[in-house]
């Protein structure tokens, strides 16, 4: 048996959608920027791409730009927006939670001549009000915050953060992060305030190399990649057309019946949590005092006491269960997580961190697999240790 | 760019081999034949009288050949010939001039003609060539200068069948053709030291093979590929090598669970030469390589080698012993395994490394904790060469 939980570092894509992008690959393989027919067939994914996800955030088809994921997306919306803004001031605010494609993108514009802010959070990962609001001042142009922790699945309040950062400032632009959060939640940018908004396509059932990144219309901000001027001169380059269509059906799909789909995710989170906290000195991260509702659906951080993160992970692997050490991304580097730090997690802890995360497609029974697998390998390995 | 059609191939210490210099000899030849596979056209490689050439028989990149030539050992010199068909004395001095204008764009520099008649017939000796060929060039390039006593150019000339002209010498690995010193079972650990040692001793002939210790859930899949990666890059120098992966979890926690825990590092490693002797004499080694250097840890002290030497009866062979860390490090950059193997993944000996383990070990009382493997170590052992993971690296 096996059992893939590890679906906030990727998903795997829909049927419909490898067959939207086989249809791309195969018959309507044009230019979508050529004049003749094939131009014109290859444009149709991409304006019905549009016409879907435009639909899902209730925002209008030009305010989406297509990326190559996630990444691209943070880059354009923090860099483009800094170097636009950058005479009304050269101030910049985000946490210390953020993914690594917020966080070095703000450590380049630090070389820049910008100054950021790096508001702390509590130990549920949510950000420090009173500090965020403190932090900003004259100068400050930007506040970009994450929807949902990638790591512990902490969901930020962002509705009411915009009302209040707003309201301090009113021409604030604010970003949000939303990769770990679209496709979980229905998210309307301008019934929140929210002012630029990332994407990534493989976190939901579609393929890697595409995301989108709102942007509010008439949103003062530069491009990031120049050319032969596609998307409207914001994002030069051939449109990755075989990705924005398998990235249209991923969206279509995943807001179908999506209350039904998120309350079916919060039914396995609580039941994993459920058996898995029987489990000798097995904890849960960043939900103390917490209701299930008020955390992501789909992520469970867990912390074995004693066991190294990496061997509990190679030691699942070897059972057919897949999770995360801390996370994916930033698994590569043997620092220690950001976020598990940030919300004041004992460092013999955060290295006894794993993240097991659920899609749509997770079964009871493979959380059970994952579960047994746990309880038989717990005492073994913590008989191994370094002395 | 001059298109050369042909290599002459230049090797030293082949040619002291005495009687056994055909075994070098030919050893070079399929080496160098094998390092040419990897490269897009085809070649041939002549043996003739003491000289070995790699002619081309088709289109070829020229780069990706001499970097082919420059990874084999026993190799000393590699020039790129240009062969002339009509061997005519008009002929040829026009040919020799152009093969000049060509190769030298500034020529203001010393040079002279370096002669060889292997054709008796031809109508000058070796002393005229030289003089009226060099008359010719200087005629033809009069910024040239002869100096016949220590000339920055050599040209050299060589009429047989055809006439060889080259210049140009591009240096080689040196060493010995690998395959002529016996084989050889290297101990790949994923760290620095033990890939440069494997070149080291495939530059002195020797053929070899590989193992590698994983154990899993304490080292990962990645930590075994990068091993693959490495011995990738170490063939590149010494041809196929044959990668043995043995499953060493169960022995390492046996140990784990039966001996002090300061003395795990060298009980296991008394184990790993065990088991590599064990896979080596199957395949015919003789001696055992690893990448051990004086003090650099614990169990690379003077008292530690001779604990882990005594598990076996094979040679153990240490090319870096006497290195300081930088000169391996330059070394593992020049072949280009340094940025593999700074690559973080774990391997079996740092993952219950003792915060405090034995330096000084003695032979007395390791053999003594060893006692308490009695048990099941044999059978632990057969195992695991039972279900070795064999991975042939090309």
């Amino acid at each position: 048996m096996k059992a893939y939980l590890d679906n906030a570092a990727t998903t795997i894509p829909f049927p419909e959608v490898r067959e939207i992008m086989m249809q791309t690959m195969e018959t309507d393989y044009g230019n979508p920027s050529s004049m003749h027919q094939l131009g014109v067939d290859a444009e149709k994914y991409i304006k019905n791409a549009k016409e879907i996800i435009a639909k899902s955030l209730k925002v209008e088809e030009k305010e989406i730009v297509f990326t190559s994921g996630g990444t691209e997306s943070n880059n354009q919306a923090l860099i483009g927006t800094a170097f636009a803004n950058k005479r009304k001031g050269m101030h910049l605010i985000t946490t210390n939670i953020e993914h690594a494609s917020i966080h070095n993108p703000m450590l380049f514009l630090e070389d820049c001549g910008f100054r950021v802010s790096y508001i702390s959070v509590d130990k549920n990962g949510h950000v420090n009000m009173d500090e965020l609001l403190d932090a900003i001042c004259e100068e400050t142009i930007l506040v970009s915050i994450m929807y949902v922790n990638n790591e512990i699945g902490a969901v930020e309040d962002i509705a009411s953060i915009a009302k209040k950062i707003k309201e301090k400032k009113k021409d604030l632009i604010f970003h949000v992060d939303a990769i770990q959060a679209y496709g979980k939640y229905p998210i309307y940018p301008k019934r929140m305030g929210i002012d630029l908004l990332s994407v990534s396509g493989h976190k939901i059932h579609g393929p890697k190399g595409i995301g989108f990144l709102y942007i509010k219309d008439k949103l003062k901000i530069n491009p990031y990649i120049y050319g032969g001027g596609q998307q409207r001169g914001m994002r030069s380059g051939t449109e990755n057309v075989p990705g924005i269509a398998g990235l249209g059906m991923a969206v279509k799909l995943i807001y179908e019946n999506q209350e039904e789909k998120r309350e079916k995710l919060y039914e396995l989170k609580q039941y994993f949590i459920d058996k898995i906290t029987l489990l000798e000195d097995v904890f849960i991260n960043g939900m103390e005092d917490m209701e299930l509702k008020d955390t992501a659906p789909h992520v469970v951080s867990v912390c074995a006491k004693g066991i190294g993160s990496e061997v509990l992970l190679h030691a699942l692997e070897d059972k057919g269960v897949y999770v995360s050490s801390g996370s994916a991304c930033s698994s590569n580097h043997p620092a220690l997580s950001g976020t598990l730090q940030a919300i004041g997690l004992e460092k013999q802890m955060v290295e006894s961190t794993i993240r097991f995360s659920f899609s749509i497609f997770t079964t009871k029974e493979e959380l059970d697999y994952a579960i047994v697998a746990m309880e038989e390998l717990l005492p073994m390995l913590r008989r191994y240790v370094r002395k | 760019m001059m298109k050369y059609k042909a290599f002459l191939i230049k090797y030293a210490e082949i040619g002291i081999k005495g009687k056994n210099r055909y075994i070098f000899e030919n050893a070079l030849v399929s080496q160098i034949k094998c390092a040419l596979q990897k490269v897009d056209g085809s070649f041939q490689v002549t043996k003739e009288q003491g000289r070995l050439y790699v002619e081309a028989l088709s289109d070829y990149d020229y780069e990706d050949v001499t970097e082919a030539l420059k990874c084999v050992f026993g190799i000393v010199a590699i020039c790129p010939v240009k062969i002339i068909e009509d061997t005519t004395w008009e002929t040829l001095v026009k040919e020799v001039a152009k093969y000049m204008e060509e190769t030298y764009e500034d020529k203001n520099f010393t040079f002279k003609v370096a002669a060889k008649r292997a054709d008796k017939n031809y109508p000058y000796t070796s002393p005229e060539i030289c003089i009226e060929m060099g008359a010719y060039l200087l005629e033809q390039f009069p910024e040239l200068t002869v100096d016949v006593h220590n000339p920055e150019v050599v040209v050299n000339v060589e009429i047989r069948s055809k006439a060889y002209i080259y210049s140009v010498i591009i240096p080689g690995l040196g060493g010995l053709p690998v395959g002529t010193a016996g084989k050889a079972m290297v101990l790949l650990s994923g760290g620095i030291d033990s890939p440069v040692s494997s070149y080291m001793v495939a530059k002195r002939g020797v053929e070899v093979e590989a193992v590698y210790f994983h154990a899993p859930p304490y080292t990962s899949e990645r930590a075994k590929q990068k091993v693959i990666d490495l011995a990738k890059k170490v063939s590149k120098y010494t041809g196929p090598i044959k990668l043995h992966v043995i499953n060493f979890t169960e022995i390492q926690m046996y140990i784990y669970d039966q001996c002090p825990h300061d003395q795990l590092t060298i009980i296991m490693k008394r184990y790993m030469v065990k088991l590599a002797e064990a896979l080596g004499e199957k395949d015919g080694c003789l001696g055992l390589v690893t990448g051990e250097s004086i003090g650099q840890v614990a169990s690379q002290t003077m008292q530690s080698m001779a604990v882990i030497e005594e598990a076996c009866s094979m040679p153990i062979y240490r090319p870096v012993i006497a290195f300081d860390k930088q000169d391996i490090v330059d070394i593992a950059e020049k072949i280009g395994t340094y940025e593999i193997s700074i690559q973080p993944y774990e391997d079996c000996c740092t993952t219950f490394v003792a915060k405090h383990p034995v330096t000084k070990p003695t032979l007395k009382s390791i053999c003594k904790s060893e006692t308490h493997l009695e048990e099941k170590i044999g059978e632990m052992f057969q195992k695991a060469l039972d279900t070795v993971e064999i991975i042939e690296i090309a």
